[in-house]
């Protein structure tokens, strides 16, 4: 661990040099990596645009000026802005710099020898040593022995090495060099999943739509309600299948008396085609079953009821047909809904209120949904007409509407009332400005359809972290060292013993019982011999 | 669920109800035994005190030389620094007591969630009530099957006044009688994901008390060193700061991977359920930084100057961050898994 001193003049290179051992020192990642975990919380803490954007929206709304100094410091989009970037930016590049010496360093050790045997093996954390007969007794050199050694050393993972020369032959030993390897693949693939989201996530998109029953999808940009293209997305990479949605169909929990009315299945039934002229197959799409696409998948995401309604204008013309989405507020689909009828003359018309699938009226007089399913449908609506700023140009919200310049034709307090239809009823309006009929009831589904190359490479540099991770956690690298020493004492009697040593490299809490074993496994081979007076 | 829809077992739903409330005032009672315990212990130190300076007498008398090895007196400690059960350690009576209502707490409890199970017809997480009464459930059985190796009972008061507080926080907080799963839930991913994450944060608890017992014995030891007299005379009934810290850590890395697959798993889960693996929901972000802070300190056991009590607070904040992530964000924050049943 080098010591950080006051900068000394560099130059050039020398500042870029010192930086870069500073930005590669183990305190800066751990730094950079406390630092990333800081950083990740408020994305938690305010709504984020990548995940929500009409909530950001809302809180704009709400909080101008503590959300415009938000916006300013990029707290909205916090995991791509600026300073979370340049965190895990950094972070990377500290990690390729720690990791590619390391592989060096690692591709060299693996190719060396065992390192050479210290002079003192009892100065190692863990040691022993075992007398044993001597080589007149057993017949067996030294260098034998040793020999033996390196093969036992061996049979239990060590790489071994008998080392025969000098007065005391020995064995160096060391295992676990996995363990590096390990925890270089689980860096490694830590890049390599970073590199994929990022050039992945390029090609991909992601976009979604409501289909109602009959409706068909066309894979194509003006068949999206929302469309969401990475940075490299190019229109021709779509997939030009089409799935129609045949029928939707919800189980609700009938009989728990404490989660009555819960849904407990979605089943969209579809017929996909994969290409233009391919055949159609009947297909399915639940929650956790997405339709599988080569290509792009399409996932079930929400539904509702769509009623089907028809609006005439004062010129008695359609200026208004088909199913309408309602949005779904309650668990008992009590669902807000919004009809816009831009081509109605004289005058435009529009429409708010609820969809009411099973209408019955509560004990303060007012009408409530009663069941999710459509039992009693019933349409509560208000009406207006004049200008639905539709004409300028100006996008709007279809599930909005913009009451501003609009004028109130029918509402519970007004004379006229609210609009009340039940199926298959229709409304003359006041004033002869027209008529509004609810043919009938419908099911929409909302899907997210969603193309990502980067699943792939993701998955795989995952897996292949997880398994770095469990190898470099769960693997211990050992050094071992056996040495034969034969003395003669004073009355010419020759003693023989065995030393053996070992040191761990990194954490290792089996060393101990690491010796033990090693001990045991030398005494069944070489017998301990008792001496007196030892 | 191919429309032929399990039936609910009531009545099952209602025993295994009965039979966590019973394992609740069990656990309640084992950690009451496990304070005596440690009410106790500076009573029970001064009598193998007094003993064991009785025996070394005796030793020396008999061996009538100065340095006969002191074995007496590591025969004699309450706990060894392997945490291995000594001769001494079978003599807290109160201890013994609290294990077996450990024991019979987890046996009630597991019956209990089995029960709850097998009523739903699924497995016992699904919703808030469920996650907290199988993870109490599952941290119990943690403690008491590492009990049968090494001797943590040190950890008795602080491991059952949590679960106590689990459990009680289950059955009163978020009752939830028995019931399918909401479609969202409906997968193999909610088997294999939600099992490791309640079994790594099982794991992350038992580390958490160890880790802040290694800071209270560490600043113990430098008073006790300073020549001050010994405030916390229990806390001879816990190992060393260093076989603490070296303890919590090889349960960290354990934990750490089982953390990494629950992160991995649920980004597949993800994939299948809302078409991405990854979007920054607010349970995702915590999960990220959960993973992000044991990773810091991993490494800061690598790091000179970062071992010790730096990386016991690194351990201490990750804990931290998961009961944060598990009450308030599943609470109060709006997110895609906020369908625990609240």
């Amino acid at each position: 661990m080098k010591k950080d001193v006051a900068v000394p003049a560099l130059g050039f290179l020398g500042m870029v040099r010192w930086a870069w051992t500073q930005l590669t020192s183990m305190r800066t990642a751990l730094f950079l990596l406390l630092l990333l975990a800081v950083a990740a919380v408020p994305g938690s803490l305010f709504p984020q645009r990548s995940v929500n954007p009409e909530q950001v929206t809302t809180y704009l709304t709400n909080k101008p000026t503590a959300g415009e100094w938000l916006d300013r410091f990029q707290l909205f989009d916090v995991y791509s802005s600026v300073w979370f970037s340049a965190i895990y930016l950094l972070l990377f590049i500290s990690l390729i710099g720690c990791i590619l010496p390391r592989v060096k360093k690692h591709a060299k050790a693996l190719r060396t020898p065992p390192p050479r045997t210290p002079s003192r093996l009892n100065r190692l954390p863990q040691n022993g040593t075992i007398q044993i007969q001597s080589a007149s007794e057993s017949g067996l050199s030294d260098g034998q022995i040793v020999e033996q050694a390196a093969k036992l050393l061996k049979k239990r993972g060590y790489r071994s090495e008998a080392r025969l020369e000098g007065t005391s032959p020995s064995v160096g030993a060391e295992r676990g060099y996995v363990r590096e390897i390990g925890n270089l693949l689980f860096h490694i693939s830590l890049v390599g999943l970073l590199a994929s989201v990022g050039i992945g996530g390029a090609f991909g998109y992601n976009g979604q739509r409501v289909l109602v029953e009959g409706e068909t999808f066309v894979n194509s940009l003006v068949s999206y309600d929302s469309f969401k293209p990475g940075t490299m997305f190019k229109e021709d990479s779509l997939d030009p299948y089409s799935v129609k949605l045949d029928k939707f169909n919800i189980t609700f929990d009938r009989e728990s008396t404490t989660h009555f009315g819960q849904p407990i299945d979605f089943t969209a039934e579809v017929e996909t085609r994969r290409s233009p002229d391919a055949e159609p197959q009947k297909e399915t799409i639940r929650v956790n079953h997405p339709l599988r696409i080569d290509g792009a998948d399409m996932y079930l995401v929400g539904n509702g009821y769509a009623p089907v309604v028809t609006v005439k204008d004062g010129d008695g013309n359609v200026a208004f047909s088909g199913p309408v989405t309602a949005v779904p507020q309650d668990g008992m689909y009590t669902s807000l809904m919004v009809i816009k009828a831009p081509d109605a003359k004289p005058d435009q018309l529009g429409f708010q209120g609820f969809l009411l699938p099973t209408a019955v009226t509560d004990e303060t007089g007012f009408a409530v949904s009663g069941d999710p399913n459509a039992i009693n449908p019933q349409l509560q609506l208000n009406s207006y007409y004049g200008n639905l700023g539709l004409d300028d140009g100006q996008p709007q919200n279809v599930y909005v509407l913009e009451t501003d310049e609009l004028k109130e034709l029918n509402n519970r307090s007004l004379d006229a009332g609210g609009i009340v239809l039940g199926a298959g009823q229709t409304y003359e309006l006041p004033d002869g400005k027209g008529s509004i009929s609810f043919d009938g009831l419908k099911r929409f589904i909302g899907v997210d359809i969603a193309y990502d190359p980067s699943k792939r490479p993701v998955g795989i540099f995952a897996a292949l972290a997880l398994l770095g991770l469990a190898i470099s956690l769960f693997t211990a690298r050992r050094r071992a060292w056996v040495k034969v020493k034969t003395s003669v004492d004073g009355s010419g009697h020759e003693e023989r013993i065995i030393e053996y040593g070992l040191l761990a490299r990194g954490e290792d809490h089996g060393l101990e019982s690491e010796a033990k074993e090693l001990r045991k496994l030398l005494e069944q081979q070489w017998p301990a011999v008792e001496r007196a007076g030892v | 669920m191919e429309n032929n829809i399990p039936t609910i077992n009531v009545a099952l739903g209602q025993y295994s109800d009965l039979f966590m409330l019973l394992a609740a005032i069990v656990y309640a009672s084992a950690f009451v035994a496990f304070a005596w315990d440690l009410a106790k212990s500076s009573k029970l130190i001064q009598e193998i005190d007094a003993a064991t300076i009785a025996t070394e007498k005796k030793v020396l008398v008999a061996a009538g030389a100065a340095d006969a090895p002191p074995a007496a007196s590591t025969e004699n400690a309450l706990v060894n620094d392997s945490m291995d059960y000594t001769v001494a350690s079978a003599k807290r009576m109160a201890a013994k007591i609290a294990v077996s209502l450990t024991w019979l707490g987890v046996l009630l409890q597991g019956f209990a969630v089995v029960a709850r199970g097998v009523a739903a017809a699924r497995v016992p997480w699904g919703n808030m009530y469920e996650f907290l009464s199988t993870g109490s459930f599952l941290v119990a059985l943690v403690f008491s099957l590492v009990l049968l190796k090494k001797d943590l009972r040190f950890m008795g008061t602080f491991v059952l006044g949590l679960v106590t507080v689990m459990l009680c926080g289950a059955t009163m907080g978020f009752p939830t009688p028995v019931a399918h799963l909401v479609p969202a839930l409906q997968s193999y991913w909610l088997i294999i994901h939600v099992s490791i994450a309640v079994l790594a944060a099982s794991l992350f608890t038992i580390t958490f008390a160890m880790n802040v017992l290694q800071l209270l014995q560490h600043a113990r030891m430098d008073s006790l060193a300073a020549g001050k007299p010994d405030k916390f005379p229990f806390m001879r009934l816990v190992p060393g700061a260093a076989p603490l810290e070296n303890f919590a850590y090889r349960i960290n890395a354990v934990a750490f991977v089982m953390w990494t697959f629950t992160v991995m798993a649920g980004a597949i889960w993800a994939e299948a359920a809302w078409g991405r693996y990854w979007g920054w929901d607010t349970k995702e972000v915590w999960s990220f930084v959960i993973w992000v802070v044991y990773a810091g300190y991993l490494h800061a056991r690598a790091t000179g100057g970062w071992t010790g009590a730096r990386s016991a607070w690194l351990s201490i904040i990750g804990y931290l961050c998961i009961v944060f992530n598990f009450t308030i964000v599943n609470i109060y924050f709006n997110g895609l898994h906020s369908y625990a049943g609240l």
